[in-house]
């Protein structure tokens, strides 16, 4: 593996990783509420978060980059405060990688709240627990298998994006340019070779994440309320 | 020394407006169909429902009033519910523990020893939820909610969800329970038998109002209510043991203002007990009969006669000198025997029961 495809998984792994906790810390309350609340209205909701599921990911990277760069409501606003836009930056990346996510995040969180029951956060109530405590001592323990897929997936799908970063992100080597890139360039190149390593490494990483994850949910079986 | 609470919610279909002043001793029930808005009202009580422009208080601290809302985990109760509820991911010991971590003052470790005695769960402490049975898993959220060592106990129909075994094998522990523990229980329940047997005070419910309310023995012995329980309406006596007639398997109770045979309940001398008196065991004659297999004949005060379900039949209530009976006779024999409040009879109880 070349330098630059070494700086591309190092950029790919640090995109993810914080997107994913981004989204962990955004996505956990949003779920929560899509999945107690009672508003009518909250269709509408869950429906933006499924959005990234359906859309091309160009067409999110194009509102993106409009929105991130210099003359967008996003980077016009950083701009006027004399901050740079976030255009074809690593910062830009991440806000764009987020909104992509956001499904893979907020579904399995959303299901898993839900198979929490109110009856168990009841009980909690009446034994002396507060909300936060509540949340911690029965929501997070009950909802771990739903943790664990909403985490791995975010992770994973991030890892594999291509036609967003390619619009928001651009090409830009140590900042933007990920592994999903590196491909393509190579591809382009007609270097075949170096796109095997960086292709075949990725599917066989994403292969055993997700083997990981549904074998660790088999052998151990969430607790049914 | 009281709760008083005062709520009204509106659903679509549904209004709970109650204003109830209890007391805060003993075990009162809060009896009624399904829907007549019970849980509901209980949960308005235990803070998981927060019905706007309620008032509640208890033994003179409000928990909500205008503008003040105590939220249920800073109220000092104990909740059991209709399915126990308890947590899947921790043991029964660790499902105990819960509670008693977090309460200011919770049960001391020898006390809890007892309660866990009392519910017979020391050998099921180390299982999960779903390594228990239905019953036991309740007896365990019983604990549960003990272990807090609560002022004010909220049951919901805690034997509902259990087949008739399993209700008998709680039952006793109930019983012990109201016994033993000093703290006043509100319990939520449909069962006729079961209120009978455990309730000191009773709320009947109907459509989210209460019909009637006040100490057990009275409000199950009118005739006025618009609640029909069927072949469950009858009355309860507070008595105490006797005699006992051990060839014949049969045990006297004394109550003020008689006495009855009934079937050995095999409770020790001078032991309270409660006697159920069906209004079907019991016939009404203007003169001491001779040559009845009845076993007790009283003499008796008509105090009140009402329409029953049936078109045929009519629910008399009788005084019997200090306790009440209710006797389900025809509307004929009403009439053939000139049956009207003020006349004295003989009242013929076919059956009575001990509970407990």
């Amino acid at each position: 593996m070349s330098d630059s495809d070494l700086q591309a998984l190092v950029t790919t792994l640090t995109l993810s990783g914080v997107t994913t906790l981004v989204l962990l810390v955004l996505g956990t309350p949003l779920a929560w509420w899509l999945a107690r609340t009672r508003q009518r209205w909250s269709v509408a909701v869950e429906a933006v978060v499924a959005l990234p599921l359906v859309l091309p990911p160009t067409v999110l990277g194009f509102y993106m980059l409009v929105a991130l760069g210099p003359l967008g409501p996003i980077g016009g606003t950083l701009e006027s405060f004399g901050l740079h836009h976030l255009a074809f930056s690593f910062t830009g990346l991440v806000v764009a990688s987020t909104l992509y996510s956001l499904p893979f995040m907020v579904q399995p969180l959303k299901d898993a709240f839900g198979a929490v029951g109110t009856r168990v956060l009841d009980a909690a109530a009446t034994l002396r627990a507060g909300p936060w405590d509540r949340f911690f001592s029965v929501v997070l323990p009950l909802a771990r298998r739903g943790f664990l897929t909403a985490i791995t997936l975010t992770f994973a799908h991030t890892v594999g994006e291509f036609g967003v970063v390619l619009m928001v992100g651009g090409n830009i080597p140590g900042e933007t340019r990920v592994l999903s890139i590196a491909i393509y360039d190579h591809a382009e190149a007609m270097d075949y070779a170096s796109a095997h390593v960086l292709a075949g490494g990725l599917l066989a990483t994403s292969f055993a994440l997700l083997l990981a994850v549904y074998a660790f949910n088999r052998l151990y079986p969430a607790a049914h309320p | 020394m009281s709760l008083v609470a005062r709520f009204r919610l509106d659903y679509p279909g549904f209004c709970l407006d109650v204003d109830l002043d209890l007391p805060s001793r003993g075990v009162s029930a809060l009896f009624g169909h399904s829907g007549s808005g019970k849980t509901t009202l209980l949960r308005c009580i235990a803070g998981l429902v927060h019905a706007p422009g309620g008032r509640l208080a208890f033994d003179g601290e409000a928990w909500q009033d205008a503008g003040h809302f105590l939220p249920p985990h800073r109220r000092p109760l104990g909740y059991v519910f209709q399915e126990a509820g308890l947590f899947p991911h921790l043991s029964a010991r660790a499902n105990i523990d819960y509670g008693r971590r977090r309460a200011a003052a919770p049960l001391e470790p020898a006390a809890l020893d007892h309660v866990i005695e009392l519910l017979g769960i020391g050998a099921l402490l180390d299982r999960r939820p779903d390594q228990l049975s239905g019953g036991e898993r309740q007896r365990v959220a019983i604990a549960r909610a003990l272990a807090v060592r609560p002022r004010l106990l909220l049951m919901d129909e805690p034997l509902a969800a259990l087949d008739h075994a399993r209700k008998q094998e709680i039952l006793p522990y109930l019983d012990r329970l109201r016994a033993e523990l000093d703290i006043p229980i509100l319990y939520v329940s449909h069962a006729p038998d079961e209120v009978a047997r455990l309730a000191d005070h009773i709320v009947v419910l109907e459509g989210g109002r209460a019909l009637a309310q006040g100490p057990l023995a009275d409000t199950l012995a009118r005739v006025d209510l618009p609640i029909r329980l069927g072949d469950d309406t009858g009355a309860v006596i507070e008595a105490s043991l006797a005699e006992r007639d051990e060839n014949w398997h049969l045990a006297r109770v004394e109550f003020p203002g008689g006495s009855l045979w009934l079937p050995d309940p095999g409770l020790p001398p001078d032991q309270r007990v409660r006697v159920r008196i069906l209004a079907r065991d019991v016939g009404i004659s203007l003169t001491r009969q001779a040559g009845t297999s009845v076993l007790n004949q009283l003499p008796g005060t008509i105090t009140a006669i009402a329409d029953d379900g049936d078109p045929a039949l009519t629910l008399v209530q009788a005084d019997l000198g200090g306790a009440a009976v209710v006797a389900r006779v025809a509307r004929r024999a009403v009439a053939a025997l000139g049956l009207e409040p003020g006349r004295a009879v003989w009242l013929e109880i076919k059956a009575a029961s001990a509970l407990g």
